[in-house]
């Protein structure tokens, strides 16, 4: 449909805010959405670091939240517990880092900077959208079943996630995840095909692939990560649904629970992992890329100088997506597998260490002797570098087979994962929302609370997951909902790992106080922000050539042609230290 | 719409922006992702059958032989009535050659010709339909023996083997003919849990294909394609059932050849 011919109707207040079919309004939608499923997200955190970091203590704070059923006399149910780490993964994984990371910034960027009028379908988007919001609403209901959310983990792995008499999560609650999850990938497909056939067929006049900024290129890839992995995982749910209701047995074989033989057999849990992971390894990226996109484009922008190795930079995210697809089995080292196998999965995935640090070495170096603008947006980016080093670090340790093994299901792995994806995506997204929230909303958010909300994140951040390495490699397992009542923790070595839990603890609470400074800023400075200009951050890219008013169409004449890249930053011979895309090139001037 | 004259646009406008570089409308553009997605999708059905057959001995020694899953004729069950593959074959040729007409339907519609797309894409969905209806005698069969209980046996003491290997009896009354089936043991059920689930599975596609085609259909009717200026849908449809076909021929492949 073309743009145009919708470009001067009237909207009501239902067209407008709720089945809007403009690109803007849905990547707001989506972001909102993301923004309450990440309050729920962090909260169920607080509570289960409540009972981590003082186990067995009474709390009135839980009982007030869980009630009588789940903290009795304020003590955290066991059960609850597993549910609350399943959840808390879920959403933050799927929900806030996937559907709302990919869902906001795709939405609002692509026909912006690609200078579209709207995405290629603004229906199917539209649809995409609700399904989103469907699947959020159907996930948070499922915390209020009465036999409790799913608890299998966020993995779920069978057999605990196929039998309802194995944990009580397992019942409704399953049921629910299960559901919610298989709208959450079909909406997923309808926004990934929409950015993919966008980004292909309806750049402006100019927009080669090669001067596509980095944002979109990080999009574009994930969204086709998005259409070659989701799949996978649809199989495997589809699978698992049939073994819970049907009573199939393509992931259970000789289960005994509770001196119960269960009929199933001849199946296979390790079918479930290796479906899972092939979708779970890519699911990584889908995550990591847009917030590597954002951030490039923030750090070019704010330190005045051309994106290093801009052509490196695309080639390392193909040769990030690629692997991506051939490294699953290393979340499966301890499953059996053949050993020379397992060796295969090493080298697969130590390999990403090298396009990985292509992006790193970029970033450092455009920084290096750039003119440096600290926005809050610059800050959360460099957060996101030091993130990703640290995380990638660490993903060394756990590439390798041999040494895996060793700290296999213990809290280094949950460290790991949450320095690099969580942590990484989750500044990488602050960094977006700072950065383009005067495009989103036409104001701009408080730099100073943004200082302040960026330097309590970071510190509680790397107070969290630092000292979790050291527990995880002293040995304490994942998942465990009290440590205190083993033996093994009786030692001086494992009193520290209790003290450790309760300074981290203590971080994630702090660290989670601290975002209500980032929500009053967000949805104070909607109305009250200062007044944008059109382009605040001096940047190049097409964007900012819009009204600051969001008119229908973005560009209220004809659509901007462009004649260059867009990081002519600090151009030698250039009046300014930027050009927008929109300016020609002029004689004898070379393109990048 | 491809044309001759788009050959000659060199690469560097082709991806210039402004217009498509593969030539293609976005509609189109976002079916080929779907059916790779799709495509994906089968893909980790397939692989499961294969990792779940190939990653147990004994998975391999129970499972029946692909040519000799499914041996029955329609109206024939005397002792000597086996037929291997004939019943499947059939039914992938009926599936291929709705293909065939879904491709005269699609290049009618290149013709603006309105009668023939009717025509073909009618044929198309009657295909369709008589596949589904070959797979559900197919798994009837399988469920309630060969013609459930109207079929009049002459062996009526022998057991007789079911897909997964199971054994049942046939039931008979006074007059010597077959009036049920008395399971005597299920076999290994992993086999007939992936049949009849990617069977199922690809049957469901099938289904929602021919349910496009007759939305298609009706709207080649009321003659929105034609007021459209082209018949770009029933291509969009037409790349779906060929989709749906080649994973037929997979299907086919994984279970009743290999």
């Amino acid at each position: 449909m073309s743009a145009t011919a919708h470009a001067h109707h009237k909207d009501s207040f239902i067209t407008k805010y709720l089945f809007s079919q403009d690109h803007k309004m849905i990547g707001k939608q989506f972001l909102i959405t993301a923004i309450f499923m990440s309050i729920i997200g962090v909260f169920l955190s607080v509570l289960f670091r409540i009972q981590l970091g003082w186990p067995g203590e009474s709390s009135s704070f839980l009982n007030t939240f869980l009630g009588d059923t789940w903290a009795p006399e304020g003590v955290l149910n066991r059960g609850m517990y597993l549910g609350l780490v399943t959840i808390h993964g879920t959403i933050m994984v799927f929900f806030v880092l996937t559907g709302g990371l990919s869902g906001t910034f795709s939405n609002i960027l692509i026909p912006l900077q690609i200078g579209a009028r709207d995405m290629a379908s603004g229906f199917l988007n539209m649809l995409s959208y609700w399904m989103f919001l469907l699947s959020s609403l159907l996930m948070v209901y499922s915390l209020f079943l009465e036999t409790g959310p799913a608890s299998a983990g966020w993995t779920i792995y069978p057999p605990l996630s196929v039998f309802e008499q194995a944990i009580p999560g397992s019942g409704n609650g399953m049921n629910m995840w299960l559901i919610s999850m298989t709208i959450f990938i079909a909406s997923s497909l309808i926004g990934s095909l929409n950015y993919i056939v966008t980004v292909l067929n309806l750049r402006t006049k100019g927009m080669k692939m090669t001067r596509l900024p980095l944002t979109i290129w990080a999009f574009f890839v994930t969204a086709i990560i998005g259409v070659l992995s989701f799949p996978v995982l649809v199989s495997a749910v589809v699978l698992m649904i049939m073994d819970r209701t049907l009573g199939t047995s393509f992931y259970i074989s000789d289960v005994i629970i509770g001196g119960e033989i269960m009929e199933q057999s001849g199946g296979s849990p390790i079918l479930y992992e290796h479906l899972f992971w092939f979708l779970g390894h890519p699911e990584v990226y889908i995550i990591l890329l847009p917030a590597l996109g954002l951030t490039s484009e923030i750090i070019s922008t704010n330190a005045r100088k051309p994106i290093f190795g801009y052509r490196a930079m695309i080639g390392s995210i193909l040769a990030i997506a690629f692997l991506s697809f051939i490294v699953w089995g290393h979340h499966m080292f301890v499953t059996g597998m053949n050993p020379f196998l397992g060796g295969v999965f090493v080298f697969t995935t130590l390999l990403i260490a090298i396009p990985s640090a292509v992006k790193v070495f970029n970033y450092i170096t455009t920084l290096w002797r750039g003119n440096l603008r600290f926005t809050p947006a610059m800050l959360f980016s460099i957060g996101l570098v030091s993130a990703f080093i640290t995380g990638g670090v660490t993903g060394i340790i756990l590439a390798d087979s041999a040494l895996d093994i060793q700290v296999h299901d213990t809290m280094f792995v949950v460290a790991h994962f949450h320095v690099v994806m969580g942590l990484s995506a989750i500044l990488g997204m602050f960094a977006g929302i700072y950065h383009w929230y005067p495009k989103m909303y036409g104001t701009m958010m408080n730099t100073k609370l943004g200082f302040i909300h960026f330097w309590i994140t970071i510190v509680c951040a790397y107070g969290v997951f630092l000292p979790m390495h050291f527990v995880g490699i002293g040995g304490a397992p994942r998942r465990y909902y009290d440590y205190s009542v083993y033996q093994e923790f009786d030692s001086i070595q494992g009193q520290m790992i209790l003290d450790l839990n309760v300074v981290i603890s203590i971080f994630a609470i702090i660290g989670a106080l601290g975002q209500i400074i980032f929500l009053f800023n967000f949805f104070y400075s909607i109305k009250k922000g200062q007044k944008a200009v059109q382009n605040p951050w001096k940047s190049n890219t097409l964007e900012w050539t819009t009204p600051v008013e969001h008119v229908h169409g973005n560009w209220p004449g004809e659509l901007p042609t462009v004649y260059r890249w867009p990081y002519d930053y600090s151009k030698p011979g250039a009046e300014e230290d930027y050009i927008p895309q929109t300016v020609p090139l002029k004689d004898g001037e070379e393109d990048h | 719409m491809s044309s001759p004259a788009s050959k000659q646009i060199d690469s560097a406008t082709l991806w210039g922006g402004k217009i498509s570089p593969l030539s293609i409308s976005y509609g189109k553009l976002m079916m080929w992702f779907f059916l790779v997605s799709d495509a994906l999708t089968f893909g980790g059905l397939l692989a499961s059958l294969g990792f779940a057959k190939f990653s147990n001995p004994e998975n391999i020694a129970a499972w029946p032989a692909g040519e000799q899953v499914f041996t029955h004729m329609p109206f024939l069950h005397g002792p000597d009535d086996v037929y291997p593959l004939l019943y499947v074959a059939l039914m992938t040729f009926i599936l291929i050659v709705s293909s065939v007409t879904m491709v005269l339907a699609v290049e009618a519609g290149h013709r603006m010709d309105k009668r023939g797309v009717i025509k073909w894409l009618t044929l198309t969905v009657v295909g369709g339909l008589i596949f589904l209806g070959s797979q559900v005698w197919e798994w009837s069969t399988f469920i309630a023996g060969p013609d459930g209980n109207l079929s009049t046996w002459n062996d009526n003491a022998t057991l007789q083997h079911n897909v997964y290997g199971g054994e049942y009896e046939p039931i008979v009354d006074s007059h010597g003919h077959t009036i049920g089936t008395d399971v005597k043991s299920y076999g290994p059920t992993l086999y007939a849990d992936f049949f009849f689930f990617i069977t199922g599975f690809h049957g469901f596609h099938v289904f929602t294909g021919v349910l496009f085609n007759i939305i298609i259909l009706l709207n080649v009717f009321k003659g929105t394609y034609e007021k459209r200026g082209h018949y770009e849908m029933v291509e969009k449809v037409g790349l779906y059932w060929h989709f749906i076909d080649l994973v037929w021929v997979f299907v086919f492949t994984f279970f009743y050849l290999v």
